[in-house]
């Protein structure tokens, strides 16, 4: 036990020694992170841009631009997720015979930790959730989601969640438990020092914000659709979006009970999942895989909405099967939600268990390939464009049934007793949400680029960044696959067995290739950017899209839609544009919006107070930032007045300058 | 590939049931992944003008065909799960020793007891009296049951060539049936991280003839430490990159002890605790209760997974497993009826599906 | 393919601005606190479902039949339940319009709750002085944590229900007011639903064992 002395109740368990000033890894990149930071402070400062991220992007409530600013914090979070991964794949290229490589297990273990964590939690869900954002509202015709405040809320507790992570980096260490931190491991007695309070702080506060931003998205798609928009119009991203948020809104509890249980235990030395005391680690398991399964899910689902759309816009036709394809999104949200025990077939829960959770999962695979066999049929006896979008869509295609039949693999419990925990599962993994995941965020990021601001990536970087993902995955995964087969198991940092090393090379040149992707697709933005005149999109509708989106100008004004469309068929905007729709000049009311708020920013700010107060054992600042965050919501509900009209002759300014664009593209 | 060319006949089958999953949903994959290169080739834009049909959206025949040949194969994939899932459940005692060597019912198979320690493996073999740390050794062509426990972590105890892998957890007792059919040497690892020593933390397997085995134990036996309490108190401790360690005597009931969370004198055994707490309830345990251990009686063909089950999950049961283990305590390890590993076997034999 | 029952030549009205909807989050607050509601059930179904599993590891140390007493337990319903039903007339006062009887059986609400929340600090505290902490055991935990969450939920709502009285007081029963008290009646009674779960599966089943 610590002695009260004046420095622990002030600092806690924080010493000098919490930072890593012996680790020349660290030094070098917090001397680089605090350069770039500085410069970029020093930009804004310099051009006066703080007053304008402040009204126009930080305190705003549009769900345009929240999307963007998910997006935006995603990949800045890739970033480092993905150095984490080059890391590791070095490391586990040279660690054999008596070289230890360059990281010790210490660091090892908090780089595998961090990849995992940072990926999925700030990375993946950030991105599908600032995509559905910025889409969806659009694709169902409303001004905003239904709860606008809490949208900036939602995201900002996310940044509070990154931000903790990032300060673990410099402060303290991470956890070293693996990205779902299992107990007994995560207890106290096994991992006493800062690493899995950080976590568990970290993503209790971003958890809330999706948590919250789901129940958002699904008030959104259930309440503010577009007159004549019934469910069965509504655009199949729009759907899945609907669906991936009821699906979230159903497993975050599950997650935000199990941490608040393994937090109980760490502070309070309750006994809920250490071995004495009738403790049962098992049921972390299962509360962290009732969440960890669907959540998959949650992210794989928006991605397959993105091929339905970018597929039916890049063939010229409607989507095939759109009846089936909506039923096969809701088998597949309602079944995902059944299979968790199959991450644990080898933990004996005896054979009809088991056997159930196997064939359950495996039956997964009906609707999802049906799905693709609706891709594969709106394909057929199309006109297919090959752009950057479309070229995302059949990589994904080639690359994700692959992955799903190492899946279907595994789902059989007796092959998983010799391929659980092993490198060709992380192989599987790594192929579905590559392959599924983050093509589909890719493809969508760039369907969607010229609507959120006016102008195409550069196509070429976009090229660049399309063969670096994709021959990089093929090339980094595959022989992972075969190290699994040759009895390789996971998170293991040094090898004896020579025979391995060329796969590991191989796979780390893969990685290198990726890398050459991940660069290319934000030179794709800055080139983008750059040429942007050249890019420029005038018409609204580059790519000759199907849905109302499409309608708007790119960038949408803020109001998204001067009347709000009257929707007749599915592929709103085609029927449109098939029935010779002209924008409206006149007729405009004053639209009612809300106004901005600080209340996000500030609550967030006060959360990772609070977090950081309590991983350090700093009562003090934990116990001020809690009582700042009740009164900052307490006074926050005080203000009543929360909206603004845009008068109808500004919105008549605006759609006058829009008429005077070329029409839409057929 | 270990995986692929195992020497252990569950290892085998595993990888045969591997192969057999793959071939039967190559049946779908390969002509969905041709499709998919030959439609976006042939429907380019500009390669066949006369073939755009933007109105094909929609065919009954195309999706029956395409929700009911999927189907098809998971259910017959569902089929071959639920077989082997079953028959490979690694509470299930052996019924052959390899492909054409059947095995008799009441085979008596060798017994090795398993602690997952940080960061090292203790093997003990109860019948003859010896201990190792990371080397297992194992008779060619016969039978062995594993008792696995752990002191700390949820490690797997797993030798790839051998047999599929199974949790090792504290506090509880899982188990693993299995026979390796050719001499030779491998190696095992834990398939769980646990931190510090964990890339360190394998055994050897030496596969060698009963000859060899016999020749192997009595060596250990012959010129081995002494697997005290008090030595394993400080084997317990962490260590890492542990190397082979021999014991010629092992404490009695020692395993049952670690089962227990008990090995120090003075400490109440976890199956004790659970029958005080049992004793003060009035309702039998209630619902979800599980079922008292009686070791004359027959259990359900559900017995062996809810043995397994209870075993595992319900620390009352491995209390009541470990209960009919005081009795036990007594006993010296020469062997005699050890009730935790009668019950298995009875369990077993009805377990079959 | 789909009848299109609509002459394609026909002129499509596409905008009908005298049908356009007053943006107004209103009808969709409702069910956004309603699905929030079944986001929080989930999280008790979960501290439920580690109750259900770890009720009977007392690690030899005190089960639920030597420690609770029903009738200190029977007060803390009565109090609970008294407060939702005090909350429903004034739910039904506000529909009516009147404010003033409204603003004092939402006072009574929040005076009832508190006396749930004292009666419980007062069980808890006896507890652990006997002993029965809830770092005692596995059942003990789950016990604290699954009555302790929801009582935390009762303080926050509680919280909630001064502060709109204060807003009450201040600016009468506009729309908003209204949309929130609707909101805190929905989860004082959520609350209620979840307390007669815990005492049924915890106290009355645990008493009997």
């Amino acid at each position: 036990m610590q002695d009260h002395s004046f420095t622990t109740t002030v600092f806690g368990r924080l010493t000098l020694e919490s930072l890593p000033i012996h680790e020349p890894i660290l030094v070098g990149t917090f001397i680089a992170v605090a350069a770039l930071g500085l410069i970029v402070v020093a930009a804004l400062t310099y051009f006066r841009l703080w007053g304008y991220l402040w009204k126009e992007w930080f305190t705003s409530v549009d769900h345009k631009r929240i999307g963007i600013m998910y997006i935006v914090l995603a990949i800045i979070m890739l970033l480092r997720g993905f150095s984490d991964a080059v890391m590791m794949r070095l490391q586990q290229a040279v660690a054999f015979g008596g070289n230890e490589g360059f990281l010790h297990s210490s660091h090892y273990d908090q780089i595998f930790t961090a990849h995992g964590t940072i990926m999925i939690f700030f990375v993946a869900i950030p991105l599908v959730v600032g995509i559905v954002n910025f889409v969806m509202p659009l694709q169902i015709g409303a001004r905003d989601v239904a709860f606008p405040y809490l949208n900036n809320l939602s995201f900002w507790l996310t940044v509070a969640g990154s931000v903790l992570v990032m300060i673990s980096l410099f402060v303290g260490e991470f956890a070293r438990t693996g990205w779902l931190s299992y107990a007994p491991l995560a207890e106290k007695a096994f991992s006493p020092d800062t690493g899995v309070d950080y976590y568990l702080w970290s993503l209790e506060i971003a958890g809330i914000g999706t948590t919250l931003s789901a129940v958002n998205m699904v008030a959104t798609v259930i309440k503010m659709r577009a007159p004549g928009m019934s469910l069965m119009k509504m655009p199949v991203f729009t759907w899945t979006a609907l669906c991936s948020n009821v699906l979230a809104i159903a497993i975050f509890p599950a997650l935000t009970a199990a941490f608040f249980l393994l937090l109980l235990d760490r502070y309070l030395d309750t006994a809920f999942f250490i071995n004495d005391l009738g403790g049962n680690a098992m049921l972390y398991w299962n509360m962290v895989w009732m969440w960890g399964h669907p959540e998959v899910y949650v992210l794989i689902l928006p991605a397959f909405g993105i091929y339905s759309e970018i597929t039916s816009t890049f063939t010229g036709k409607r989507l095939f099967g759109y009846g089936s394809m909506v039923y096969a999104t809701v088998v597949i949200t309602i079944l995902s939600y059944l299979v968790w025990l199959h991450h644990y077939f080898t933990m004996g829960s005896g054979a009809s268990v088991n056997a159930f959770f196997g064939i359950a999962t495996m039956v997964i695979a009906i609707p999802t390939g049906a799905k693709v066999f609706n891709w594969l049929f709106t394909m057929f006896r199309g006109e297919i464009r090959f752009e950057l979008p479309m070229m995302w869509v059949v990589a994904f295609m080639l690359t994700f049934v692959v992955g799903g039949m190492t899946g279907v693999l595994l789902a059989v419990p007796a092959a998983d007793f010799v391929l659980h925990n092993s490198l060709f599962l992380v192989a599987h993994f790594h192929n579905t949400i590559i392959g599924g995941v983050v093509f589909g965020l890719f493809a969508g990021m760039t369907y969607w680029f010229p609507k959120a601001f006016g102008f195409k990536m550069d196509e070429f970087w976009g090229k660049v960044a399309f063969w670096g993902w994709v021959i990089g995955y093929w090339v980094a995964w595959t022989p992972i696959y075969i190290v699994g087969l040759m009895g390789t198991t996971r998170r293991v940092n040094h090898f004896d067995d020579p025979t391995l090393q060329p796969y590991f090379v191989i796979a780390l040149i893969g990685a290198v290739i990726i890398l050459i992707g991940v660069l290319g697709f934000v030179m794709a933005i800055v080139m983008g950017i750059v040429k942007r005149n050249k890019l420029r999109d005038v018409t609204g509708d580059p790519w000759g899209g199907r849905t109302l989106e499409w309608s708007t100008t790119s960038p949408p004004p803020a109001y998204n839609f001067a009347i709000t469309p009257v929707v007749y068929e599915l592929d709103a905007w085609q029927d449109m544009k098939e029935h010779g729709y002209k924008h409206p000049t006149e007729g405009f009311r004053p639209v009612h919006m809300p106004r901005n708020t600080a209340t996000g920013v500030v609550v967030a700010a006060l959360a990772t107070a609070l977090g950081f107060g309590m991983i350090w054992y700093m009562w003090w600042l934990a116990a001020i930032s809690f009582a700042g965050i009740l009164v900052v919501s307490i006074v926050h509900t005080f203000n009543y007045s929360r909206d603004h009209y845009i008068p109808a002759d500004a919105i008549a300014l605006t759609e006058g300058k829009r008429a005077q664009q070329p029409a839409a593209r057929a | 590939m270990v995986v692929m060319n195992p020497t252990g006949d569950i290892a085998l089958q595993e990888r045969n049931l591997i192969l057999v999953a793959l071939g039967m949903m190559l049946l779908v994959v390969i002509p969905v992944l041709t499709l998919i290169v030959v439609f976006a080739f042939r429907y380019r834009k500009g390669r066949a003008p006369e073939k755009y049909d933007p109105n094909f959206t929609h065919s009954a025949p195309i999706e029956v065909v395409v929700w009911s040949i999927p189907l098809l194969i998971i259910a017959c994939l569902g089929v071959v799960t639920w077989i082997t899932t079953h028959s490979l459940d690694p509470f299930r005692p052996l019924d052959r020793i390899s492909a054409d060597k059947p095995l008799a019912k009441d085979h008596k198979p060798l017994d090795i007891q398993v602690v997952a320690m940080d960061w090292k493996w203790l093997f003990i073999y109860p019948e003859q009296g010896i201990a190792t740390v990371n080397e297992l050794a194992l008779p060619v062509d016969v039978p062995v049951r594993f008792s696995i426990t752990s002191t700390n972590q949820f490690n797997t105890f797993s030798a790839p060539t051998l047999a599929g892998m199974i949790y090792a957890m504290p506090g509880m007792k899982s188990m693993l049936h299995a026979v390796l059919n050719a001499p030779g040497d491998s190696w095992g690892y834990s398939g769980n991280y646990t931190g510090a020593g964990y890339s360190d933390m394998r055994f050897k397997l030496h596969g060698v003839d009963q000859a060899g085995f016999d020749q192997w134990a009595a060596g250990i036996k012959a010129a081995g430490e002494t697997l005290s309490t008090d030595r394993y108190v400080e084997l317990d401790k962490p260590s890492e990159k542990v190397p082979v360690m021999h014991f010629s005597t092992v404490a009695s009931g020692l395993f049952d002890r670690v089962l227990n969370r008990c090995v120090v004198a003075g400490t109440e055994c976890a199956a004790d605790i659970m029958k005080k707490d049992r004793a003060l309830d009035r309702d039998n345990g209630g619902m979800f209760a599980p079922p008292r251990m009686d070791h004359s009686a027959m259990q359900s063909s559900e017995g062996q997974m809810s043995q397994g089950m209870s075993s595992m999950s319900h620390t009352s049961t491995s209390g009541d497993v470990a209960a009919a283990v005081p009795a036990a305590h007594d006993h010296t390890n020469t062997g005699t009826n050890n009730g935790a590993l009668a019950a298995p076997e009875q369990q077993g034999s009805n377990a079959r599906p | 393919m789909t009848i299109q029952l609509v002459n394609k030549d026909a002129q499509r009205v596409y905008h009908q601005p005298e049908a356009e909807e007053h943006y107004h989050s209103g009808g969709a607050t409702m069910l956004g606190f309603w699905i929030y509601l079944m986001s929080d059930a989930l999280i008790f179904a979960s501290l439920f479902a580690v109750y259900g599993t770890l009720s009977r590891n007392y690690a030899g140390g005190p089960p639920p039949q030597h420690l609770f007493e029903l009738p200190l337990v029977a007060l803390n319903t009565g109090f609970l339940l008294a407060s939702s039903i005090v909350l429903s007339i004034g739910m039904q006062a506000m529909a009516a319009g009147r404010t003033a009887t409204m603003w004092r059986l939402l006072a009574v609400t929040g005076v009832l709750g508190a006396a749930f929340l004292c009666v419980e600090l007062y069980e808890f505290s006896s507890l652990i002085a006997e002993g029965a902490t809830p770092q005692r055991s596995a059942f003990l935990s789950a016990f604290f944590t699954l009555v302790g969450t929801h009582g935390l939920h009762v303080l926050f709502g509680l919280i909630w229900l001064v502060t709109l009285l204060v807003q009450i007081a201040q600016r009468g029963l506009n729309e908003d007011n209204k949309r929130r008290l609707m909101c805190l009646s929905m989860f004082w009674h959520f609350l209620d639903i979840i307390w007669i779960g815990v005492f049924t599966v915890v106290y009355l089943f645990g008493a009997l064992r």
